[in-house]
Parts: structure tokens; sequence; C-alpha cells
């Protein structure tokens, strides 16, 4: 678990030397609501520019954590350090940030110039200024022609680009973004993750997501902080978070697996569960007998015919198949463990795999994820 | 790790924004008003109950002369049966009226949506005067008494069952509106039988709006004043009582001890709604489907034959009286005149009064909109913790439970202690535009929170982060968008403080009589024409609040359709 | 809040800058109403720098009022109120003693026998049934001469009269009735009367006007009311019972207390000038300053002589005690019908 908080940040809450000192700073902040604690003294830096997803399941904490950045709901304990000032107890109003919400929250009786234009303000924005302001972030986001129309008049995807174009209007140091596209349908939604990515890049404004989808945390983010339960699990790169989850909720709440118990099972480097006995490369470290959460990817099994028998391989039987286009996706059955696998349409001709098939299977030993139970 | 709480030693301690401070001081001050105007009144009330005339504490002796004088303990029976049978009446009548109106395809539903609305816009006295004209003992339709006699109980339920429709057919249309498409669907595709689907689909769903309008309609009657003091003849209520022993006798103790009665099923209901209330929105899902009726002859002529009878009924009631205030000398003298229009004849403040409601209500209604909704305002988006939101909200609900002849006699009490400095406004316009905002606060508090309700909570969250203040969001979104509701608030406002007789008739000064309590006094002394004239005057002028602020909506929601979903 | 702000000023200073001209007189009564505007245009047009606030009721309420008002007095004087009332109070040390200029003309009988005067009597008004012939007619009802005459079953629910705790008219009918059947002989009557009477009404107009429409046959009221109705040209006879009427005076008293006594004393004066008792005598036919003819017609000759002998102090001081005897026999207590 403290393994875990080590990516990206140093070991020493309080060690803030180093090559470009971070954007954003979070020191040990927790968030209490009555007697529920809602964020357990969480750490992590944020640099310049970068674009950091926080993910997790509802109730994660992850929201908590970005009100808590953005000012609306102050933690109870800790520190935030934006841009070298101390911001932990300031209001809103003195912060500097833009901030989308995941209902746009647009003001429906203001035309989307209007809207736009709502920040922009005092003496800092006279009126010419102001307009060439507007004219220009309804350039950004393609929505020039649509200037008069009131939000009700829009689609989502328009909606959503117009509280995109307030947020960044008054050049707000920090781009919070709460569940951006969780109320768009899936096609617009996959199409303006990468609009947001790019202009995001375009702009080099330091951008906080949250979001509980992962494939839209694993596509646009720099690095995500995976939460669980008011903690932070793991930060780390998409790669890192896919392919070396630091725990055990990491590694079932990220990408497709399988997930089952098993025994360290000798000689070191072999587990053993529902009988079947398989070569497990993280298992070496472990010590014989030692319970472990184990799991496996789909595209980390592989199938091959019933007469091919190699190290770790067993029988299964093909119990269902899901045709996806570029893969099948197999439901397979050996012993009572249940586990999927996936395979291009050619080897699923090839192997004849349809129910009731008998193939033989194995899990790359390279890539079986395992957690001690009881860490 | 598993340690349950933060530790509390480097607690944050934030900086409250302008905003928060800003709304915290509104409610600081709201509550400082609900706690003077309605809180304090209602302890001196209490009080009051447990002394004698001398002012020295008698614990509960006056309860103890209470329960034993059998005439004001058949008068608490006599509210309770009244109402209870009223309420027998009405709401089937209703149900079905809003069953017409909602799920039905009959024709002209507009217009007997209209005319469902006539009772509330006139004072509760005009149909107790109608049915004099009808049913008393030189009415048209005498006969049909059968020797009986109109003033008493007979007299009282008729007249409440007019006066108490319209707000048992509003909830009840309410409740039948928002019922779930999709279950008659469902009940449909099952193929259960119309009267099936009937008890175990349209029932149930319209459960809390009947148990709602059952205990609106259970207090009202309870609570009125107007209709038995007209009609009630020697047959005491609890709200009689209390006016004679305020004004009759000016006994405040023994007043606020029949108040503190009268209190009690105020409550009892109150408590039942809320019951109730919470009830149903378990039961509530939000991805309801409107539901749509379907044109069919066995429903819907029964359905428009009903509604057109009922609308009738309503309609002669009103014609009566507004017939007889043009008649020159009841029973004798028929002929047409406009006499009994010229008030001063009949009572010193002649139409003095009229002007004095107009100008009450019109203070009111703007008064009131704006405080109910600027504290309403405060109370949603300003902080929620502390001692302070909590009990300014549950000061706000207090109202709908206060009948207003309780809260008027908590007013005398209050206002008129020598040793209240705020004594000053006793007797003057502004005791009464206070005791009526004060008298109709909750039901304006619960529209505007409801508008509030429906704006995206984080308006105020994305006007700090673009650094706007928060009155500015306030006036540039925040109000043009709960116009409407305002709106409503406003010609609420008026139309009760118009209509209203039991919040001022203590209160009123001597130039501050108003129209409705004019009513009250013309009748007292015999004058039933020009009392019927006076009580359509308030009629008159409430009906046009009212097509005023259809015209207006009308308008606003034609300028405004550009930007309204 | 700002709104508050300008609401209290609009309200509370209105009326403050109103009063700056002429002094004005919060002046209790229960007066009838159409009384009060020609009584108002009168005394302001002798009194240019006094301007008169009515507050009226019915005798009972405002007697209860003024009495609970005691500690804090709201009224400068009281004009036109039952001399019960007024003896009552006198009673509880609420009168402000002063002899008003001209008060000593007036009877003997009709004013404070106190030296300063507590009271001044204005006129006498004298209960009287006011009788509704067409009702009588259709109804089958005998025409009353007596009180007696009202126990008549055919009588049964025809009856209304005024609830002697709310109405002046009230208490000075029952007082006329104990004046002459005895306290003991008078609960006897009332209490086989309460079986023919409807209704109590709070005011004691109210059963006459009621009679005048045919609402019923037999209404209990006073002279003047049922004088003027008949005026109006309603179907009523006005009778005045052989066996006795009650009578009470109407009275003006100052209020101790008050805040404008200088002006209440020339108010005090006019109520018993020339000018005042010639007003009374429109609508009253028995006045207490002598030498004014009375100029109101209609008044059934023969009833000075009906009379009963009253003696005011002792009914006064008996009042709270018969009034919850009343209260306690009839109010409430009987079964709808």
């Amino acid at each position: 678990m403290v393994a875990a908080l080590d990516n990206g940040l140093g070991t020493d809450a309080g060690n803030t030397t180093g090559i470009g000192d971070p954007f954003l700073k979070i020191r040990d902040v927790g968030k209490q609501f009555g007697s529920f604690v809602a964020l357990e003294r969480v750490s992590l830096n944020v640099l310049t520019g970068e674009f950091v997803s926080f993910l997790g399941p509802s109730g994660c904490g992850k929201t908590t954590l970005l009100r808590a950045i953005a000012g609306l709901d102050p933690p109870t304990v800790g520190r935030i350090i934006q841009a070298g000032r101390d911001i932990t107890a300031l209001p809103p109003a003195e912060r500097d940030f833009g901030i989308v919400f995941q209902s746009y929250a647009l003001f429906p009786n203001l035309s989307v110039a209007e809207n736009i234009g709502y920040g922009l303000r005092g003496a800092a924005w006279p009126k010419a200024r102001r307009h060439q302001r507007v004219a220009e972030l309804l350039q950004l986001v393609g929505l020039a022609d649509q200037t008069v129309k009131y939000p009700a008049q829009l689609s989502g995807g328009q909606q959503q680009r117009v509280a995109l174009a307030r947020a960044l209007a008054a050049e707000p140091g920090l781009l919070l973004l709460d569940e951006p596209l969780s109320a768009l349908d899936a096609i617009v939604r996959l199409h303006l993750r990468q609009e947001i990515r790019s202009l995001q890049q375009r702009l080099g404004v330091t951008t906080i997501m949250v979001t509980h989808d992962q494939e839209e945390a694993l596509s646009v983010s720099d690095r995500i902080v995976v939460m669980s339960q008011g903690r932070i699990e793991q930060i780390g790169t998409p790669e890192e978070i896919y392919c070396a989850p630091a725990s055990a909720f990491v590694a079932g709440f990220v990408g497709r697996s399988a997930h089952f118990m098993a025994k360290v099972h000798t000689p070191t480097g072999y587990i053993t569960t529902h009988g079947l006995v398989m070569p497990a490369k993280a298992a070496s470290t472990l010590l014989y007998g030692e319970e472990a959460e184990v799991f496996i990817r789909p595209e980390d099994v592989e199938l091959r015919p019933i007469t091919d028998h190699g190290d770790g391989s067993f029988e299964a039987v093909v119990a269902g198949y899901e045709f996806l286009g570029p893969v099948c996706r197999l439901g397979l059955e050996a012993n009572g463990l249940r586990f999927e696998a996936d395979i291009t349409p050619a080897a699923f001709t090839e192997l004849g795999a349809l129910p009731g098939a008998r193939l033989s299977a194995r899990f790359r030993p390279d890539r079986l994820l395992i957690f001690p139970a009881h860490g | 790790m598993g340690k349950p709480f933060l530790a509390q030693s480097g607690v944050i301690r934030p900086k409250a924004s302008s905003d928060e401070i800003s709304l915290r001081i509104i409610q600081a001050l709201g509550f400082l008003f609900l706690s003077l105007a309605l809180a304090l009144p209602l302890a001196s009330l209490l009080l009051r109950a447990f002394e004698d005339q001398h002012g020295s504490f008698v614990g509960l002796r006056n309860f103890a002369i209470y329960v034993t004088t059998p005439s004001l303990v058949r008068s608490a029976w006599n509210s309770v049966w009244t109402a209870f049978i009223t309420t027998c009446v009405v709401i089937p009548l209703a149900f079905a009226y809003a069953y017409g109106l909602t799920r039905s395809c009959m024709p002209g539903k507009w217009i007997f949506r209209a005319i469902m609305f006539l009772p509330i816009l006139a004072p509760s006295l005009l149909p107790a005067l109608s049915l004099i004209y009808l049913f008393g003992n030189q009415g048209m339709l005498r006969w049909m008494m059968d020797g009986g006699s109109i003033y008493g109980p007979w007299g009282i339920i008729g007249a409440q069952i007019f006066y108490c429709f319209p707000a048992a057919a509003i909830l009840l249309s309410v409740a039948l509106s928002t019922a779930d498409g999709r279950l008659y669907e469902a009940a449909e595709a099952l193929k259960a039988s119309r009267f099936r689907i009937f008890l175990t689909v349209t029932l149930p769903g319209a459960l809390y709006g009947l148990v709602s309008a059952s205990v609106v309609v259970f207090t009202l009657v309870v609570t009125d004043f107007g209709i038995p003091k007209v009609i009630g003849g020697q047959f005491n209520v609890l709200a009689t009582d209390v006016y004679k022993q305020v004004v009759g006798r000016q006994d405040l103790n023994m007043g606020a001890v029949v108040g503190l009665v009268l209190l009690l099923p105020a409550i009892l209901a109150f408590l039942l709604d809320r019951w109730a209330h919470g009830k149903r929105t378990a039961t509530l899902s939000g991805r309801a489907v409107a539901y749509r009726p379907k044109p069919r002859l066995r429903r819907d002529l029964p359905a428009f034959l009903f509604c057109l009878s009922v609308a009738l009924a309503l309609m002669v009631i009103v014609a009566v009286a507004v017939w007889g205030s043009f008649i020159r000398f009841w029973p004798y003298n028929l002929s047409l005149t406009l006499d009994n229009y010229d008030f001063a004849r009949f009572d010193t403040a002649g139409w003095q009064a009229v002007w004095l409601s107009v100008k009450l209500s019109l203070i009111t209604a703007f008064v009131g909109a704006a405080l109910i909704f600027i504290i309403a305002y405060s109370l949603e988006r300003g902080p929620q913790r502390g001692f302070l939101a909590v009990l300014l909200r549950l000061l706000a609900t207090i109202p709908l439970a206060v009948p207003g002849l309780v809260l008027g006699l908590a007013f005398i009490i209050f206002f008129n202690h020598p040793a209240n400095p705020f004594g000053i406004i006793y007797g003057t316009l502004a005791i009464l535009v206070l005791n009526s905002i004060i008298h109709f606060y909750t039901v304006g508090h619960l529209t505007a929170v409801t508008a509030i309700r429906q704006l995206d909570p984080e308006f105020e969250a994305v006007s700090a982060s673009l650094h706007v203040p928060i009155w500015q969001t306030f006036g540039r979104v925040t109000l043009p968008i709960c116009l409407p509701a305002i709106f409503e608030i406003l010609v609420f406002l008026f139309v009760s403080a118009m209509t209203t007789v039991s919040a001022v008739i203590f209160l009123y000064g001597p130039d501050t009589k108003p129209a409705s309590v004019a009513v009250v006094h013309m009748d007292e002394a015999g004058q039933a024409s020009a009392a019927a004239a006076m009580a359509c005057v308030i009629m008159a002028i409430s009906l046009s609040a009212k097509l005023m602020q259809l015209v207006v909506g009308g308008l606003f929601a034609r300028f405004t359709s550009a930007w309204r979903r | 809040m700002r709104f508050i702000l300008l609401a209290l000023a609009l309200l509370g200073l209105a009326p403050m800058a109103e009063a700056q001209q002429r002094t004005r007189l919060t002046v209790y009564t229960a007066l009838e109403n159409e009384q009060l505007a020609p009584f108002k245009q009168a005394a302001e047009a002798a009194l240019r720098d006094i301007e008169i606030a009515w507050v009226r009721d019915s005798t009972g309420v405002i007697t209860a009022r003024l009495i609970a008002e005691k500690a804090n007095p709201r009224a400068d004087l009281v004009w036109g109120l039952s001399v019960f009332s007024l003896l009552q109070m006198e009673a509880q040390d609420m009168l402000e003693p002063y002899s008003p200029q001209g008060g000593e003309a007036l009877r003997a009988n009709m004013r404070s026998s106190r030296s300063p005067m507590t009271w001044t009597g204005m006129d006498a008004f004298v209960s009287a049934i006011c009788f509704n012939t067409v009702v009588a007619q259709q109804r089958n009802l005998p025409r009353p001469a007596t009180w007696q005459d009202l126990l008549d079953p055919r009588f049964r629910g025809q009856i209304v009269m005024p609830n002697p705790n709310s109405s002046g008219t009230g208490f000075l009918t029952i007082s006329g009735w104990i004046a002459n059947m005895g306290e003991q002989g008078a609960w006897a009557f009332m209490d086989r009367l309460h079986e023919n009477v409807q209704q109590y009404t709070h005011s004691g107009s109210a059963p006459c006007n009621n009679a005048a429409r045919g609402e019923f046959g037999v209404g209990l009221s006073f002279d003047m009311r049922s004088v003027t109705l008949k005026n109006q040209g309603a179907p009523i006879d006005i009778i005045v019972p052989t066996d006795g009427v009650g009578f009470d005076l109407e009275a003006t008293a100052i209020m101790r207390g008050t805040r404008n006594l200088e002006a209440a004393k020339r108010l005090a004066d006019f109520t018993v000038s020339r000018t005042a008792a010639e007003l009374y005598g429109r609508f009253y036919a028995m006045l207490a300053l002598p030498g004014v003819e009375p100029t109101v017609r209609g008044y059934p000759a023969e009833f000075a002589q009906r009379l009963v002998n009253a003696n005011f102090a002792d009914i006064a001081a008996a009042r709270e005690r018969l009034l919850a005897e009343w209260q306690r026999r009839y109010d409430g207590k009987s079964a709808p019908r």
C-alpha cells in the first residue's frame, strides 16, 4: 500500500526539491463528513501541463478530492499548494481554476456567448477584449456559428464544449473536469475525449479529470490516480496501471480479468488452484502455502488444440463466446475455474472453439497478476 | 490506516468566502425575523395559557376550566365531526373531478380547471351567505330543507364543501397527473380489467395525494372561522369559540387555551402529511413516463357530465352571492340596485376597507415574496450545517400548521405587551402585513424551494470559479429563471391576504380594517346583502390578480420559450 | 433585506407624518354605523383641530376590550357606550373624572352623580320586538303584546335575540326582565324562552335586521334599529311589550391614561352640547338634555311609560355575574336545531 504511493511522489511529504517543481502539491489531505471519512490523508503531485485522471468506483473519494482542490468542500486536514501558494483554506473565488461539471451547469437563460463571457468582467476585461476573447474561444471549441443560441438549443456535445470554453475563458492555471463526459452517449463520448485531450495539449493547461470510466482515463491521461474507499491505490501512467497494477483492487478494477484464489505451490514459481498447477513468475517471491489473489486478463490466455500439451497447460471446455469484431472472447471452464480468453476470429475458426469444444489452455506465467491475500 | 476518524489536530478552518458570509447573514436575519414574528408570539401564546388575567402562573387551571366546561368541549367535538363529514364528501367529489381533468379526454378541460379555482378567490363567508340565500328561511330552495334549518352543522358542511373543494381538487389533480404511463401499459399488456387497473395502479399512485388532500381539507374546516360565524347559528365550533373568548370576552388566557386546542388537529394533520410525504418519495421513480389518456366515450361522457354538474354547482353558489349583492331588500323587494355597494352606509370604513385590503395585499405580496424567496435561497444555497440553517428550515415550515386565528391571537399577546418595543406596530397596517406574510409563509417557501431546487446545484460553484460574486449570479440567472415561481408566490400571497379573515380579525386597528373583516362585521349586524357585496368585490379583485398572473405568465413563457426546455 | 427596511419605513412613518396636523383622538364606541359619519362630521366641524378615529364594535366587545387594555389604554374617549359598561369601568377606576361644560344641564338621572362627573348620558334606548308581519301571516304567528306571549310554542325557532355577552342590547333586554320579574323569575322565563330562540346573535342590530328580511319572524332588538328599518320600508311592526321594557343610556367618558387629555376634554364638552343633543335626537326619542325636541319619527307613542324601574348601579355591579350565568345556561348548551 505504502509502496503504491511512491509513484510520482517523494516518500517524504515535505520534500519538494527536484526537477520541475510540481504545479499542484497535495499533502495528507483528508475529508470527514460527520463520522464518515470520505478521504483518508492522501498525497500526490501534479506537474505543470499534466493531464491527471482520478479513477475509481463511485464513493471512492475522487470527487471529494476534486472538490477539495476546487475549494467547494474544503478538506478537514492536510495541505494543498497550487503554484507555490497554500490554497487549502481559501474559498473557490480566491483560487485559480476553471471547472466543468457533469451537468455542465450552463446558465439556461444566457446565450452561448454570454455563458462563455460570464467570468470576463471587471477592469481586466474591457468590452472589446471580452468580445475578442469570447470569439477566440468559440473558434477554439468550434461553435463560432452558435453564438446567439441558448444552451437548450444545443446538442449535449455542444453544451459540453460551451462549458469547457467558459471554464477556460479567463485562462485559469488549472482545469478541473468532474465526470465531463458521462452525460453523453457512447459515440459522442469517444470523439469528445480526444478533443479535450488535444485541446489540453495545445493550451498546455494542467488538468485534473474525475471519471469512473477506466477506458476514458486510460486513453487521455498522462497519469492516472486510482482510488478506492477514500485511499489512493496507485498513481502511474496508463501502461503502469494496466500492466503492473499495484494492488488487487487496481488489477480487478482496471481492465478485464478473471479473478480466482490460489495457493503458492512447490517448486517456487508455481501456484495451484481448482486442482490445477501452473507456473507463475510473480509467485516466486512468495512462501509456500501462502494464499493469493490471482488475476488473468483474456489476452494473456493462450489456447491450443486439445492435443497440444505444454508446460502449465490444462484442459478447458468452451462455455460460450462473444464475437467482438477484431477478437472473439471465449468463456471457458476448467475444473470449475471460469475464465475468458481473447483470440482472433481466424484462430477461432482454426480451433473450432464452439461451445462444448475441449481445448488446451495456458495462462502466460509472466502475466499472471498475483497479490498475497492478506497484505 | 484502518482508523475510522481523521486526527483532530491540524483541522483546517476554511476561510469563508464573501458569498458564504452574505448568505449566512441572510440566514441569520431570516432567523431573527421568523423568531420575532413567529416563534416568540407562539411562545407567548403558550405561556399565556398558563396564566390568569393578572399574569400570574396558574399551571393547568385554565385547561381544567376548559375540560370541565361542557360547551367548550362540545365545540371541539363539533369541529371534529363537521370536518370529518366534509372531508368524506369533498375527497370523493374532488377525486372524481380531478380524475376527469387528468385521466379523460373530455372537452373543455381548461374551463373546468378555471372554475375549480373560483372558491379560493372569495372569502369563506361567501358560500355561507349564498347558502342562506338558497336554503335560509326565506331561501329560494328552502323547500329542499324539509323543515330543517340551514343554520348549524349542515350549513357549515355545505359551505365548507364549496370552500375546500379547490384545495382538494388541485392536490388530487397533481397526484393523478404525475402517474407513470408505463405502469398502465404494463397492466394492459397483462390484460388486467379496467377496474383492477384502477384498484392496483391508479389508487395506490394517488394514495399520497389522497392522504394529503384529506389532511388539508380537515385542517381547513377545523381552522376556518368565516363559515361557522355566518351560518353556524348556535352551533359552536373551536374557531368561533376562540373568537368569542378573545373578541367577545377579551379573555386572552382562555383564548390561548382554545387556540392551543385548535392547534392540536392542525399539528396532527401536519405530521400525518409529513409522514405520507416520506412514504411517497420512497415510491416515486425518476424515470416515469407521463400518462396520456386515449379517448373512450364510456369514460369521457360520464366524466364530462360529472365535472359539468360540479362546475355548475360552484358557479351557482358564486352567482347567487353576486345576485344577492344587487338586491334592494331581500326578500321583499327583489329589484336590483347598487345601494349595497355603498359600503359607507353599513360600515364606517366603507370603501376604505377595500382599498386598505388592496394595499395590504400588495405590500404583503411584494415584501412577502421578496423575503420568502431570498430566505429560501439562502437556505438552499447557503451553508447547510449549523443550528442556524436547521432551525430556520424548521421555522419556515411551522406556519403551515398554525391556524390564522391562533397566529392572530399570538400576535396580540406578543405585540400588545406593554414591555414589547415592537408594540408600535400594533394597530397599524404593518402588523397586518407581518401577520399575513407569516400566515402564508410556508406555501410560498415550499414553492420557492421547489423552484430553486430545479436549478443546477453547481451554478454557484461555477460562478465562484469564475470569480463572479453570488449576488450577481442570483440577479442574472437565478431570479430570471425563477420568475414564474416568484410570480406564483406573489399572486398566492395577494389572493390569500385579500380573502383571509381569521388571520387579521384580531389585529386590525381604527384605520386599518380590511374588507374581509368588514364582511364579518356587516354580517354580524345582519346586513347580508352588503356583506355579500363586499365579498363579491374581494372576489373580483382576487380574480383580476389571478387573470393577470395568467396573462403575464403567458407573455413570460412566450418571451423565454427560446431558453426554456 | 432592503425590502424590509423600505416597507418598515413606508408603513411606520406614513401614519406619523399624517398625524402632525390635528390631534387625533381614538374614540371607542358602540354607536350604530349610520350614526358614526354624522357624529364625526359634526364634532370635527365644531372642533377644527381634532380628528376622530372610531373603533366600533358591539357593546360587549368594546367593554371587554377597554378592560383588557386597562394596563395599556388605546382609547382616549368613549362616546356612545352602555352606561352599565361605564359603571363597571368606574368601579375599576378606569374613567377620568371631568365635569364637561354644560354637563349640569343634563337630566340628573342621566349623568354621573359624582363630582367631578365620570360619565355623561346622551340618550336612552329601550328594548323592542321587531315583528315581521309577512312571516307572521305565512306562519300564522300571533302578534305578541307582552314578553310572556313569546313563550307560545308557535314561536319555536322563530325568535332571534342578541347574545348579552357581546351585545349591549342583549344585556339591557335581560336587565329589564330581571327588574321586572326578579332574578329568579327572569331565569325561569329565559329558560322557557330559550326553547323558542333560534339564534343568539353577536350584535344587537342583527335580530331586527334578520326579522326585517323575514329570515325569522321575531327579533328582540332595540327601538332605534327597529324604527330605522321600519322607516326604510321593512314589513315589521315595532312592539314595546306592555309588561315593561329594560332601558339603557348611551353615555360618554374620558379614559384614564389618555395621552390627549386636553383634546379629550373638549370633545367631552361637545358631547353634552345642544348641537350634539340635536344629533342624538335624529335617532333617539329620549334625550339626556331637556328642551331638545327629537326629530326622529315612527316611535311608538306609548313606549316611555313602559320603562321598568331600574337601578343602573346595582345592575352594573351584577353585570359580570349575570353574564357568566347566562353563558353557563344558554351559550352553546342548546343542541343544534
